[in-house]
């Protein structure tokens, strides 16, 4: 063999086992806005909890799929009954939480009577309202009664907040969490990263990477050089404004923007004079015009809605048209109403760039047409307890982050202020349905009233603005639920 | 000299009473639930109810003030509501990341500083010292967090010498961890040395126009012993006091810094806590670097003494 040979050999071999090299490469580092509070989805709010323990370390009864559809979990199949009251749960067997021990029925009915007991404080207790008993059949069998049917029940058993914990580890949780997913939970160095790793034994299809980290960068500015430097490969969800083109034209990355369930909205008191006139929210929603709202405020990604639902979901139906952009008619609707000369009214910004931005662009645009309102910006405990607990407000902007929530139009005690009799009785046979069509076609009714009534100024759909290496598959494009599932992710060449 | 340290406790100790009211007063002034918080927007009211009750937010303000100092008086600086861990865990934590990177940029900017400084007085009104002042006043001028990002995409996205950020914990090995802070190190005490620099240069200046140089001189001392030994010794009271303020500044006022290299330190834990309404962690925090100030400014004071004998016969 001649020496240009053997040169070319070496190298041909060097390089066939870099790649072989980078094709085994099974970990993955995730930058992430928020750090979680603590690591117990069943105790708190925060998105950032669901968003790196949901599906990977903690599971539920049922869990929701990446197109929002409801999956078998830790229930291997259930049967109903037919006065829709009376769900079966026929549960996996042989499957263990982190820490070893065994999950049974017991574990189940232990965590659904935890979230709805008297001195729960879990976040989505309305979730479990519905629950009348939760018996103990047999060890693979759970057999939960309600108290009237629930069309959505088995969609709210998969939220994050409904998750299976064992009784030997609920109180510990949120320091260190024990559940049956695929991956387990190996180190939390607080403000910095958290870190999960492959569970060996995990009951269903193992997880194809051994080791994830969720890596906290607070700030976008430096969420890019990260990404850049290779130090994360993966931003499942980040604001980078205006970096985001120069990342989607480097090959090197893959920008995927999909939908959330978060329904941007202007948020409006419907009680407190002149905004319990029909009239002046219609004439509001005529002087919206959601093209510039979306540009400055979401980067041009959102999608713009005109009810409170999400298009990503099946029963969604498009009624931005309800009230078109028509600053004339606005005029003329104020007139009517009696406020030619004008209104003038408060909007408070909550702390989050899509409500900053957009509320500049709706106060001009208000303005327009005799609407003049004093833009009060707030911290989110100040939102909270002025704006969502007292209602002391006019306006204000918000996303709606939770998935399918279209019914808390119909809660009484809600910060909306908004009561419609009509609208409550199509929630309430929501509620009673559990036939998909007959289901779609409320959902639709739902959307149409809200619309109607103009209850809020529906803006846009807030955009997921996923970013990560172009060798990586398996990120949810879309989030039909707060949550960064990676029992599919894995590196590929 | 014993009644001067003593009466200096004392005043250091009354104003730790005086803190603590005003630091516990003016947060818990402050609107927010942080059960609310922690619950968000679709929670009932009963488990909201129930978590403050968890928490131990309704007792009355008195109650719960004499409960923290209490906790104070023996380290115990109570539970964060967020966290749920013992506030001293999360100080401690954080302290690990603040005080080294703290430390590093204070002895990289008086490094330069000084130096830079003496440089400068020494030429005094040549072009080298109007160079050495103008980089100094741009070392003022330019926005850290600028300087910071400008640093990151040097080394660590072009050049890849270091992390973009983060911080690997000491437990990852010495070098991993230095190799995290450099960079923050450097952003911290770039305008930090510029002032110094500055200040170090007119307190010079100051004391190269007294008798006491000229008299140094004349006896025939050279020009470098006397700058160095006299001058810069008898200039060094006020840049002492800068680096005094320097070091508190450095320890949790550097928000900005820990946010572009997402580094787990003091000033992110204050934002944090804040913005949660965490008020026990925001409070802990701020009685220690309300205790921070005062030790350096105690020792601050003790250096005086040190470097100046006249006021160590004097008290």
């Amino acid at each position: 063999m001649n020496p240009w040979k053997s040169v070319l050999a070496a190298a041909a071999l060097a390089l066939a086992s870099c790649t072989a090299a980078s094709a085994a490469r099974t970990d993955v580092v995730l930058g992430v806005p928020l750090e979680p509070p603590h690591l117990d989805p069943t105790a708190g709010a925060a998105a950032a909890i669901d968003e790196v323990l949901y599906a990977n370390v903690f599971e539920g009864l049922t869990r929701i799929g990446s197109r929002g559809e409801v999956l078998p979990a830790l229930a291997e199949s259930w049967t109903v009954s037919d006065d829709g009251k009376t769900y079966t749960f026929k549960l996996h067997t042989g499957v263990k939480f982190h820490d070893g021990t065994d999950f049974d029925a017991e574990d189940v009915k232990f965590s659904l009577d935890r979230a709805r007991a008297e001195d729960s404080t879990n976040a989505q207790k309305t979730l479990f309202a519905a629950i009348d008993t939760v018996e103990v059949v047999d060890p693979a069998t759970v057999r939960i009664t309600l108290k009237n049917p629930q069309g959505s029940f088995l969609y709210n058993l998969g939220w994050g907040d409904a998750i299976i914990v064992a009784p030997e580890s609920a109180e510990t949780n949120k320091e260190t969490p024990i559940g049956t997913g695929p991956f387990r939970f190996d180190n939390w160095a607080k403000g910095s990263s958290i870190t999960l790793v492959k569970s060996p034994d995990y009951w269903g299809e193992p997880a194809m990477l051994e080791k994830a980290e969720f890596r906290i960068i607070p700030d976008a500015a430096a969420a890019l050089p990260a990404l850049l430097s290779g130090d994360v490969q993966v931003l499942p969800n980040f604001q980078l404004g205006d970096a985001l083109p120069q990342v989607g034209s480097d090959p090197r990355f893959k920008v995927v923007i999909g939908a959330t369930e978060g329904e941007t909205v202007l948020s409006t008191n419907n009680k407190k004079p002149p905004f319990d006139q029909l009239k002046v929210r219609q004439a509001i929603a005529h002087a919206l015009d959601r093209k510039a709202i979306i540009d400055g405020a979401s980067g041009g990604l959102g999608v713009p809605i005109g009810s409170h639902f999400s298009p990503a979901n099946a029963a969604y139906i498009d009624l931005t048209g309800t009230y078109p952009f028509d600053p004339a008619r606005s005029r003329e609707l104020l007139k009517e109403a009696g406020f030619e000369d004008g209104i003038k009214a408060t909007l408070k910004l909550p702390p989050v760039g899509y409500a900053r931005d957009g509320g500049q662009i709706i106060a001009s645009q208000l303005r327009d047409v005799g609407i003049e309102l004093e833009i009060i910006p707030v911290e989110w405990a100040d939102w909270l307890a002025q704006v969502f607990k007292e209602k002391d407000y006019d306006l204000s902007i918000v996303s709606h982050t939770e998935p399918n929530d279209i019914d808390i139009y119909s809660r009484k005690d809600y910060y909306f202020n908004y009561d419609n009799p009509a609208f409550d009785k199509v929630i309430e046979e929501l509620n009673l349905t559990s036939d998909e069509a007959k289901r779609t076609e409320l959902y639709h009714q739902a959307q149409k009233i809200l619309a109607d009534d103009a209850v809020n100024g529906f803006l846009f759909e807030l955009p997921k603005i996923g970013i990560w290496d172009a060798k990586v598959e398996g990120m949810w494009e879309n989030s039909p639920i707060q949550a960064n599932d990676l029992t599919k992710v894995r590196w590929v060449d | 000299m014993t009644a001067y340290l003593a009466r200096r406790l004392l005043t250091g100790l009354a104003t730790l009473v005086v803190a603590s009211v005003v630091v516990f007063a003016v947060l818990e002034i402050l609107p927010g639930d942080p059960a609310r918080l922690m619950l968000g927007m679709n929670a009932t009211e009963d488990a909201v109810a129930a978590l403050r009750n968890e928490l131990g937010l309704n007792q009355g303000i008195v109650m719960r003030y004499l409960a923290w100092t209490g906790g104070l008086l023996s380290f115990d600086f109570g539970r964060s509501y967020t966290y749920s861990v013992p506030v001293i865990e999360l100080i401690r934590e954080r302290s690990a990341v603040s005080l080294p990177l703290a430390l590093i940029a204070l002895a990289l900017s008086t490094a330069i500083a000084i130096p830079v400084g003496v440089f400068s007085a020494a030429r005094r009104g040549r072009p080298a010292d109007t160079v050495a002042m103008g980089a100094a006043q741009f070392g003022v001028a330019v926005p850290n967090f600028w300087f910071a990002l400008l640093l990151v995409y040097v080394f660590a996205v072009w050049l890849r010498l270091v992390p973009a950020g983060g911080f690997p914990g000491w437990g990852a090995g010495l070098w991993p961890a230095l190799k995290a802070l450099i960079l923050p190190a450097v952003a911290l005490a770039l305008p930090q040395a510029a002032i110094l620099a500055r200040v170090t240069r007119s307190a010079l200046l100051d004391v190269l126009g007294e008798d006491f140089i000229r008299t140094a001189r004349a006896k025939g001392l050279p020009r470098r012993t006397v700058l160095w030994r006299h001058a810069l010794r008898n200039a060094m009271l006020p840049v002492l006091t800068i680096m005094g303020l320097q070091f508190a500044f450095l320890l949790a006022g550097t928000i900005i810094i820990e946010n572009v290299f997402y580094l787990p330190g003091l000033g992110r834990l204050v934002f944090q806590a804040l913005n949660q309404r965490d008020l026990i962690v925001v409070e802990g925090v701020v009685m220690l670097l309300v205790a921070t100030v005062i030790v350096v400014n105690l020792l601050v004071d003790l250096s005086y003494a040190i470097v100046d004998p006249r006021l160590r016969h004097r008290a």
